[in-house]
């Protein structure tokens, strides 16, 4: 699991570099934004310019602060989305794994089911259903996300089973949790953190699609899918959709450049491709 | 929302049943066919009662997202309401009252449209399908060229070049893009047509397969034709460019894969031309894991439509379903559901024939 | 002569894993290449076919004929490649294309190289599993190779790389992935189709008994060299070279 060589290559600095930035804007976006995010202060929908370098948007606040504040928004709720989504889709494909039988069987059918609608359709029928609230949508988010972990923790847990020292364990009478929690637990956290890191963008993406359907943040609130939303509207003057939307690029980008060094650094089967120079 | 591991080109998937020498009695292909077919129906009535619990155990009220302030204040007019949608009776006969419904090919009436929604979804089923299957083939066109010009200049710029544009083809947002490309093609540039299906001067191709730019094919209405085309292109690049970067990154691993196997070196041992270790030592057994991905793929474009087709005012299942979910209208939201699912089904025996096709050892074990 | 090896070296990733290699091959004759794993002598077998990994540099000369395989354009080799040289490899459940036809895989480079057509390569496919022993030829000829057992893989294998009359085979540990009992058919057919269509047989192995077995001519590879060569009877029974002797001495009940 060392991997400082496979870092150290543009891709990687490149996304490290672009979300260390944006950890910082998020943790000091008080201290950086030029203005109150929520503030209606300024010249309505004024383009780029000394003072407000993003423009304005129709009610007159200044965009270069709200981005900085949105990011105090999605990044949280995103890395909250994932964990949630690794815990839960986790737990069940663990279960399903280690007591295989009809569990397995009512488990992961479920998960075919999930599978079978389009994350956006699905995830927002839920949203709907619980009432449009950046809340809510987490939680469609959560019920579309987690069969991707159930499955891979699932076939990992089957295949860490069979083995000897699990086996041994049981023998010697260790409960079902214990086995679970010491030989196997250990043994599936390097493919689900670069499942994790993968889908990180992911989810960024699909819950600031929630918002720009109305179904996530609610108006006042800086959300960047909300903001691209409300630029929907005067798409004329470009600045009040442009940046927000380059927010979540740039965010989904840098995880996307780590998460895809960390599958070549971890995935065997890259390795040998690589290692075997054919033609 | 990941993508599942698609299996390795060189994996025998089904190599604990195999039978060396024996073939069934009857046709192998067949009884693929209809084991993959008995799957599907299972999972379709499957679909049926996930889209029905899933929009009746929710606490969202269909009653108060219908009726106006003043009629919920009547508790005649909310009783009368309920009983004409079927709403008081208990759930599990709800359902079958459903699914004898969807047997006989009545989906229930919209609350929004007080139309059939099996007319409603005829409408803008076509309408989605020509946008995401125009997406679907520039996406596999472009993303397998891209993948395997990738696989055969590894580590040299090209290959650099293709991984960075293809990371940023799966990070854009959709809505983003798609508001982004009808300001800068159509507004400023005006090198795009704006949108809808086609210039709103003319009318209608007559109706054959309700894909505007087929039946205008058809008919020989050959300006329909290209305002059809035109207006399709756009929106479906943008689809497209989420999956061209999903095939591109899967098209360039499974030809690396393929590359170190045996059976290359001794297809280049026999001397063939180069084109042929390509094509046909090379990309096809590459493109098993590529077509799980291509199917998973249209899944996404299906996601993709609901935020496109808002942009482009594309009259498609996305907008319908955007409708539906947030005035919850539980008939038409169910609909949504059964079509999706169906298009998911079919897309999956699709990519299950496919399998058989290209490899052998699936369709004869 | 048929195909004479001299001062092969091949460097890969800045090790010199070919260090001047010579050999000579003759037609009508198997020449058993010996050696422990890491030695070069599949390196050798994939150098004469233009088969090195990506990367490798290559010096010396490879002579078929009278021409010299090493200054051939990529074309020219490709001409000589499954032509007048072909090549079985290891493990048939790997080498054979896993998604065509026998008969594809029989046809294709007949067709390529000598320009049959599609009847009369077929013909000639039946012909050529009669000649390695496939029951049941013309049914062979549309069945995939997973339906086929190890033993008959690698008969069919050799088949492909008989198809176009070659004067030279190598074969690179053509009976190390199989079965034990089917190993000896294996050598049995090789020895046969040596003698019977005058081929120079390159026998690339590890395993000594194999050697004994079927070789006329042994050389011994060590660190990329080779370190003795002669006639079977006098390398095996009388080894000049330490080496050798130390792996004959390494086998149980071979040496005598």
């Amino acid at each position: 699991m060392k991997l400082p060589r496979a870092w150290r290559q543009p891709l990687a600095i490149t996304g490290g570099v672009i979300a260390l930035a944006w950890f910082v804007i998020a943790l000091s976006a008080p201290l950086l934004a030029p203005h109150d995010p929520l503030a209606q202060e300024l010249p309505r929908l004024a383009p780029p310019g000394p003072g407000h370098w993003f423009g304005t948007d129709q009610l007159g606040r200044d965009i270069l602060s709200r981005v900085m504040y949105g990011a105090r928004l999605s990044i949280p709720l995103t890395l909250l989305l994932v964990a949630m989504s690794v815990l839960v889709g986790g737990l069940l494909g663990a279960i399903s794994g280690y007591f295989g039988k009809w569990v397995d069987e009512t488990i992961m059918r479920f998960a075919d089911l999930v599978f079978a609608f389009p994350t956006v359709i699905l995830a927002m029928v839920v949203a709907a259903a619980l009432g449009a609230s950046l809340a809510n949508a987490v939680l469609a988010v959560l019920v579309v996300a987690w069969p991707a972990y159930a499955r891979v923790t699932r076939g990992l847990v089957l295949g860490v089973r069979q083995r000897e020292f699990v086996l041994s364990g049981r023998l010697l009478g260790f409960s079902a949790w214990r086995s679970l929690r010491v030989d196997v637990l250990p043994n599936v956290t390097g493919p689900i953190l670069v499942l994790a890191t993968l889908d990180i963008g992911t989810a960024l993406l699909l819950l600031s699609g929630l918002s720009f359907l109305g179904l996530g943040a609610k108006p006042p609130s800086p959300e960047w899918g909300a903001m691209v939303a409300s630029g929907v509207e005067v798409f004329d003057s470009w600045w009040v959709a442009a940046f927000p939307g380059l927010a979540i690029l740039t965010v989904v980008l840098a995880f996307n450049f780590l998460g895809d060094t960390l599958r070549d650094a971890l995935d065997p089967r890259t390795a040998r491709a690589i290692k075997e120079r054919a033609l | 929302m990941s993508i599942k591991r698609p299996p390795a080109p060189g994996d025998d998937p089904k190599a604990a049943r195999r039978e060396p020498g024996r073939r069934g009695a009857r046709s192998p292909l067949a009884r693929f066919l209809v084991r993959r077919v008995l799957t599907a129906l299972l999972l379709a009535v499957g679909i049926t009662l996930v889209t029905f619990v899933l929009t009746n155990l929710v606490p969202g009220d269909p009653v108060a997202a219908n009726l106006g302030q003043r009629a919920l204040g009547d508790p005649a007019i909310v009783a009368q309401w309920r009983t004409e949608h079927g709403l008081d009776k208990p759930l599990p006969e709800q359902y079958l009252l459903h699914l004898r419904g969807v047997v006989q090919g009545d989906l229930g009436t919209s609350q929004q449209s007080h139309r059939p929604v099996l007319d409603d979804l005829a409408d803008s089923v076509p309408a989605t399908l020509e946008l995401a299957g125009a997406a679907i083939l520039i996406s596999i066109v472009v993303g397998v060229a891209f993948g395997v010009v990738a696989a055969l200049r590894r580590d040299r710029f090209s290959d650099h070049l293709l991984r960075v544009l293809s990371l940023f083809g799966i990070s854009v947002p959709t809505f983003w893009l798609a508001l982004t490309a009808f300001y800068v093609l159509f507004y400023r540039l005006r090198i795009a047509p704006g949108s809808g299906r086609i210039d709103p001067g003319l009318t209608p191709p007559p109706h054959v397969t309700g894909l505007y730019t087929l039946d205008a094919a058809l008919a020989g209405q050959w300006d329909v034709f290209s305002s059809a085309v035109g207006h399709l292109v756009t929106p479906a690049l943008v689809l497209a460019l989420y999956t061209i970067g999903l095939l591109t990154r899967f098209t360039r691993s499974a030809v690396l894969e393929v590359l170190g196997q045996d059976h290359v070196r001794a297809g280049r041992a026999k001397g063939l031309p180069p084109r042929v270790i390509l094509f046909r030592y090379v990309l096809r057994p590459a493109l098993v894991p590529v077509i799980t991905v291509a199917g998973l793929a249209f899944g996404s474009l299906l996601s993709g439509t609901v935020l496109v087709e808002a942009i482009f005012a594309w009259p498609g299942v996305g907008q319908y379903a955007y409708k539906s979910a947030t005035t919850l209208d539980l008939p038409a939201v169910m609909g949504v559901g059964l079509v999706v699912g169906g298009v998911y089904l079919v897309i999956n025996l699709i990519v299950d024939v496919l399998y058989g096709v290209i490899d052998p050892r699936v369709r004869l074990s | 002569m048929t195909l004479a090896i001299s001062d092969l070296k091949v460097t890969l990733g800045g090790r010199e894993i070919l260090r001047g290699v010579d050999l000579e091959l003759r037609a009508g004759q198997v020449h058993g290449l010996a050696g422990e794993s890491g030695s070069g002598k599949t390196m050798t077998g994939l150098a004469v076919l233009g088969l090195l990994p990506h990367g490798a540099r290559v010096s010396g000369r490879i002579t078929l004929g009278e021409r010299d395989l090493l200054a051939m354009t990529p074309r020219q080799l490709n001409a000589v490649r499954g032509g007048e040289v072909a090549m079985v490899f290891q493990d048939p459940a790997t080498s054979l294309h896993p998604m065509l036809t026998i008969g594809r895989q029989l046809t294709e480079h007949m067709r390529h190289h000598m320009r049959l057509d599609r009847r009369q390569a077929r013909a000639r496919a039946a012909d050529l599993l009669r000649q390695v022993r496939i029951p049941g030829a013309e049914e062979a000829l549309g069945r995939y190779p997973h339906q086929f057992s190890g033993g008959m893989r690698q008969r069919i294998a050799i088949a492909v790389a008989l198809a176009c009359s070659p004067k030279v085979l190598i074969a690179d540990e053509p009976t190390t992935a199989l079965d034990v009992t089917v190993q000896a058919g294996i050598l049995r057919l090789l020895r046969g189709l040596c003698d019977d269509l005058d081929l120079a047989v390159l026998l690339v192995t590890h395993d000594l008994g194999v050697m004994s077995a079927v070789a006329d001519e042994v050389s011994v590879m060590r660190d990329g060299v080779v370190v003795e060569t002669g006639p079977r009877a006098q390398v095996l029974r009388d080894p000049a070279h330490p080496y050798t002797r130390a792996l004959l001495d390494s086998l149980p009940g071979e040496t005598s």
